[in-house]
């Protein structure tokens, strides 16, 4: 032999390096041609610096007031209605962005108190993401298929999810769902989950086996448009910047008196709750 | 060495088609879970993580626990423990194998395991958990192999194994450790937010896995021509007493805190796994089940005389193990769950589609223990 093992791991290992450096180049120079097309964002895009929501309980009286922001949400982002299944079953593979509860179940940990108000007690109170300051979610993700973004939303990265569900334990507030069936499926009866004649083709539908939640509506901010809860909830709920001191929702929240779910957990939620008082405050 | 593994009488070739056609079945299972989501097994929204879950977290302890035979006989030079020290690697190897398959389960999007790999994050405990695990199991591989390698031989190790398993000791203790933080960690489940979690896991780990080897060690004595010894079980009955009166002393402290503190979120995990909420009592039984075994082999293995008579021993060992396989392998991850963040009940029990996978990733820990298993024998009888 004319070269032994150690010259020749030398030449080979040598050989790879080089080959790695020079794919290195090419994609350094792909990239940059990539960044620069990412440098110029849309021009009506709406930014801020945390976002953050004010839900105004006293603007929220029907059952209606509830539902058309509740449709409006699950109808652009093609959110699976599992309505169809059976009871049991659809409780245990629900797939939500917002949803409704009472006060207790809402406010778990405030301090029970059998002689509420009683209309507070039986109120109906708006659940979703918190897209909190602090998300546990985040923390925990092993892939950073969730994430935070500058402007304070929480985001999530469908494609990059493993499906371990580490979020959905982390997060204090349930926000999450996981889609234990095919959300772009059937039931028994051959009805689609979703349904073809309302599906949003502007967005996404989702695969089988990754967490999904409520995102801001990013693809709407970037077109310069408020959130859809926001946009048809005729004031109930208030989209807008809180680390901006001049904003509504901090106008709001300076003005009158509001909670948040679990801070003692520190995670930071970014959604305040006007509770009752309203005039009476 | 492996070739002894496919040398073996009647006896062993049954045994090893038996695991194999459960294997057979529960992969044919996996792949309707693969297909269908993991919508065919209990789990639900507020329920998110069950017995794959909790298979794993148990797992972890048992690999963790061959830290018990390595330590007296690398680190305090006790010599009993020399011939049985591998069958505490290869049991590890076995762990860890496992585990990593019930991770593999749980997975919604099972091929973007990589991803983990591709998109490091160090503040994730899963991340490091997976690191710790490979080396793990990197580590019990290289030093059960290279140790056993050389006494067939009939030569001592070679010297660059010993750093090797002087690394694998703090290595043991920080599988479980990490594996605790993936639950004591996360704010608003009560259950788990416990400092005493890691303390906990160790304790029950360093009893239900010599418990375990005790166990396999008779097993060996008796369908092989192996004697593990009388005293190096005995030697193990003692850690394995020790290590579960720690354990339930730990859970006496999670009782004390959660009932005198009266905070309503600290004691409803506890309600509902010992007495039920407003019916929800699905895991009541369970839980008394493993209470009612923990003392009773606590009884079995504190009094000399009845420890010392094998049979006695290899009873309480069972009891105990199924204790803490129902205390950890299940109850500790659903009490986490229930009540959800809501306050509210979403009860979990798994299906058959569900049990007959796990089923299935124990067959195929069993299949790899028996081969390694008979390979050591083989190199013992030989010798």
């Amino acid at each position: 032999m004319s070269i032994n093992r150690r010259q020749f791991l030398k030449i080979v290992g040598v050989s790879t390096a080089a080959g790695i450096g020079g794919a290195a180049v090419f994609n350094g120079l792909r990239n940059s041609g990539l960044e620069a097309a990412q440098t110029s964002p849309d021009p009506r895009t709406l930014t801020a610096k945390r976002w953050g929501f004010v839900v105004d309980m006293d603007k929220l009286k029907s059952e209606e007031d509830y539902q058309k922001c509740i449709d409006a949400c699950h109808n652009i982002h093609n959110v699976p209605d599992l309505s169809s299944l059976p009871e049991e079953i659809r409780i245990r593979h629900e797939v939500k962005w917002i949803w409704t509860d009472n006060f207790e179940r809402t406010f778990p940990t405030a301090p029970e108190d059998e002689y509420q108000n009683v209309e507070l007690k039986e109120k109906r109170f708006f659940l979703f993401c918190n897209h909190c300051a602090q998300p546990a979610c985040v923390r925990v993700c092993p892939t950073k298929a969730t994430f935070k973004r500058k402007d304070g939303v929480v985001m999530q990265d469908m494609h990059r999810c493993i499906g371990c569900r580490f979020c959905m334990a982390a997060c204090p507030f349930g926000a999450r769902s996981f889609n234990w069936r095919d959300p772009r499926g059937k039931d028994g009866n051959g009805k689609p989950f979703i349904d073809p004649a309302k599906e949003n083709k502007e967005y996404p539908t989702r695969m089988i086996g990754v967490v999904e939640k409520c995102t801001a509506c990013t693809e709407r901010l970037a077109k310069g448009m408020q959130p859809a809860c926001a946009e048809v909830s005729n004031g109930a709920i208030v989209f807008g910047d809180l680390e901006d001191p001049n904003s509504e929702v901090r106008k709001i929240i300076a003005a009158k008196y509001t909670i948040r779910r679990k801070p003692e957990l520190g995670t930071q939620p970014s959604i305040y709750y006007v509770i009752g008082g309203g005039e009476h405050a | 060495m492996l070739d002894k593994a496919l040398i073996g009488g009647r006896r062993y070739w049954t045994w090893i088609f038996i695991l194999l056609a459960i294997i057979g079945v529960a992969v044919l299972t996996y792949l309707k879970q693969f297909n269908e989501g993991l919508g065919i097994t209990g789990l639900s929204r507020d329920v998110s993580w069950g017995l794959y879950i909790g298979q794993f977290t148990f797992l972890v302890g048992v690999a963790a626990s061959a830290v018990m035979l390595v330590i007296p006989y690398y680190l305090h030079d006790f010599k009993k423990f020399g011939k049985i020290v591998i069958l505490g690697e290869f049991l590890a190897i076995a762990a860890v194998t496992m585990c990593i398959l019930f991770i593999f389960v749980d997975m919604g999007q099972p091929m973007r395991i990589m991803n983990v790999v591709l998109h490091p994050t160090p503040n994730s405990v899963m991340f490091w958990d997976s690191v710790v695990l490979a080396g793990y199991l990197g580590l019990n591989l290289v030093i059960g192999w290279t140790t056993l390698g050389a006494d067939r031989k009939g030569v001592k190790p070679p010297q660059w194994v010993k750093p090797l398993i002087y690394l694998s000791v703090p290595w043991a203790v920080s599988i479980h450790t990490v594996t605790a933080f993936l639950y004591a960690g996360i704010p608003g489940r009560h259950f788990w937010l416990t400092a005493v979690m890691a303390a906990r896991f160790l304790a029950s780990a360093f009893s239900g896995g010599p418990a375990l080897l005790i166990i396999l060690a008779l097993l060996v004595r008796k369908y092989t021509k192996f004697d593990p010894g009388y005293e190096p079980i005995q030697a193990l009955g003692k850690i394995v007493t020790y290590a579960m009166f720690a354990n339930v002393f730990l859970l006496g402290l999670e009782f004390f805190t959660a009932f005198y503190s009266n905070i309503p979120g600290h004691m409803h995990p506890f309600h509902y796994l010992y007495a039920g909420i407003e019916g929800h009592n699905k895991l009541v039984p369970l839980m008394w089940t493993s209470s009612i075994f923990a003392i009773a082999a606590l009884v079995l293995l504190v009094v000399p005389s009845l420890r010392k008579n094998e049979k006695v021993l290899a009873f309480a060992c069972v009891i105990l193990f199924i204790s803490l396989w129902i205390d950890k392998g299940f109850g500790l991850v659903i009490g986490g769950f229930v009540p959800n963040m809501f306050e509210g009940i979403t009860e979990y029990w798994p299906t058959l589609p569900e049990a007959i996978i796990t089923l299935g990733v124990w067959a195929i820990g069993t299949l790899v223990l028996t081969v390694l298993y008979k390979v050591a024998v083989s190199v013992r009888e030989a010798a």
